[in-house]
């Protein structure tokens, strides 16, 4: 616990370094509160509004973890059918990574143009830009066995299904968690670009992302500040969550589970 | 150790087996060899001289370019129930503990019963005194003992044939001389034929009935050395001197053979 404490100073001291610079310029600086509110403004709105906050916050989450959760089953399944075959991984693969590097606020919009908008299509927004590290980080995993475990396993005459049950996947589980860690912060980024363009009020209303294109266009500054606090409250336990999940289900043999602050 | 009834044909055979690589290197030829059960075989020899190679030939990992394999009268892949395989490394699976480690054999080869495979692992480890980690998980082993597994989990399948690679390379000199005492102690509770490939001359001397000494490019088996001392063997041997005089003449030979490049 006093290990802890210790750990936590420094952080806690930049903070509050932090909100006194904030502090400081809006006060020396005189800047009005619509350009910059200073940080009580902040916590009163907050305070004030923690009904819409939560009301959005719910919203948002539900599209960003089903968006996560579709990207997973996918991810996981692609990566099983790539590691069949380096002639299906060599003649696939340049193509999830197009679906990396096409921006997703290009994307964006002619998804909701296309398919209807609403949670649905925020959701699938969330998937595109979720599924890539899954994919790239699994079939990693699946592939990159030792030659040793193979050959053990072919000498015990072990069939393909119980290779990939008893050998790959639980091989693979590491790298999943890496592709699924960095997925968790992807997935609020993914649900919050959805609603931008879900221009519908019927739809991404409510929504972290809907209100704050609306909070912008009210110059209502405070709100805009305290969404975005929200969102990456929301971010931080979507993190934290499969952060905690991955300890659970690698404590006992992975390196990296070992050690908390590996990355 | 030769099998009493002599009108049976030999353990294994090989006959004039070659290996070449996709490239046209020969890096075994002319391998002619026949082991009776309960041989100890050990394969010494330079880098390069195919010993390895041997050893993945008969369990069928490598196939054979020339010649012929029989094990128990089977091809070595259909062979491959009646052996093991212990690797340089120790090859555990991490996220198992020692006891599902050991299971595994018998888990993939599907003829029993959960209850049943606990039970006779439970005596496997105790056999080999690993009783007290039978939960740990793999990385809370030292090397030596993960090796211990690795040999439990290969025996747990009552292998006839057991292939070690140079399974105690990596390991400091005293734990390579207590786990070959072990191998020894349990050779005698199931008579397992074992080729093992080595580095080590006072290893090779201690654990074999027969060496094999080979040379390299291409790869042949340049002379055959008796080790005639009888079994059960203890730790008193190595400082016997005809135990020496055995370790020198080995050696001697692998001189030659590395004298001769």
């Amino acid at each position: 616990m006093k290990k802890l404490l210790k750990e936590a100073a420094w952080p806690a001291a930049v903070f509050l370094a932090v909100l006194a610079l904030w502090q400081g310029a809006c006060t020396v600086f005189r800047i009005p509160p619509y350009v910059l509110p200073s940080p009580p403004q902040v916590f009163a709105t907050v305070v004030e509004r923690h009904a819409n906050l939560v009301a959005a916050f719910r919203i948002t989450a539900v599209e960003a973890v089903g968006g996560y959760l579709m990207s997973i089953v996918v991810g996981v399944l692609v990566a099983l059918v790539f590691a069949q075959s380096p002639v299906v991984r060599r003649s696939l693969f340049p193509y999830t990574i197009l679906l990396q590097t096409v921006p997703i606020v290009a994307v964006a919009p002619l998804i909701l143009m296309w398919f209807k908008s609403g949670a649905s299509s925020v959701m699938l927004v969330a998937f595109i830009i979720c599924v890539f590290p899954i994919i790239a980080n699994t079939t990693q995993g699946l592939i990159s066995v030792p030659r040793n475990l193979v050959d053990l396993f072919a000498m015990a005459n072990a069939s393909r299904a119980s290779q990939l049950l008893k050998l790959r996947l639980p091989h693979a589980l590491p790298s999943l968690f890496v592709g699924l860690r960095i997925s968790a912060g992807l997935s609020v980024i993914g649900a919050i670009t959805g609603e931008l363009f879900a221009s519908s009020n019927a739809v991404g209303e409510g929504g972290l992302g809907y209100s704050i294109t609306y909070a912008n266009s009210q110059l209502q500054t405070d709100y805009l500040f305290a969404l975005v606090i929200t969102t990456s409250v929301m971010g931080c336990l979507f993190f934290f969550t499969v952060t905690g999940l991955e300890w659970l289900c690698l404590r006992h043999w992975h390196e990296s589970a070992m050690k908390v602050d590996a990355d | 150790m030769k099998d009493t009834d002599t009108g049976q044909p030999p353990f294994i055979t090989l006959g004039n087996v070659a290996k070449r690589w996709s490239n046209g290197v020969t890096v075994l030829d002319g391998i002619r060899l026949e082991a009776a059960r309960g041989d100890f075989i050990s394969l010494i020899g330079p880098s390069g001289c195919g010993k390895s190679t041997l050893l993945r030939l008969l369990s069928g990992l490598t196939p054979i370019s020339e010649g012929t394999v029989t094990i128990d009268g089977m091809a070595p892949v259909a062979a491959r129930e009646i052996m093991s395989f212990i690797f340089q490394d120790a090859t555990l699976l991490p996220w198992r503990t020692v006891q599902g480690n050991v299971e595994l054999g018998l888990e993939l080869a599907g003829n029993t019963t959960a209850a049943a495979r606990r039970e006779a692992c439970e005596g496997l480890l105790r056999l080999v005194g690993l009783s007290d980690v039978a939960g740990h998980y793999p990385r809370q082993l030292s090397g030596g003992m993960k090796m211990r597994v690795s040999i439990a989990r290969a025996l747990a399948t009552r292998p006839k044939l057991l292939l070690m690679d140079e399974p105690f390379g990596a390991l400091d000199e005293m734990t390579r001389d207590f786990l070959n005492e072990e191998v020894l102690r349990l050779r005698e509770v199931d008579r397992f034929t074992t080729f093992f490939v080595t580095h080590s001359v006072a290893e090779a001397v201690f654990l074999s009935t027969r060496i094999l000494v080979m040379s390299a490019k291409p790869g042949r088996v340049a002379r055959e050395i008796a080790v005639p001392f009888p079994f059960p063997r203890t730790s008193a041997l190595r400082s016997a001197p005809e135990f020496l005089e055995r370790v020198g003449e080995v050696s001697a030979a692998l001189r030659t053979v590395k004298g001769a490049h």
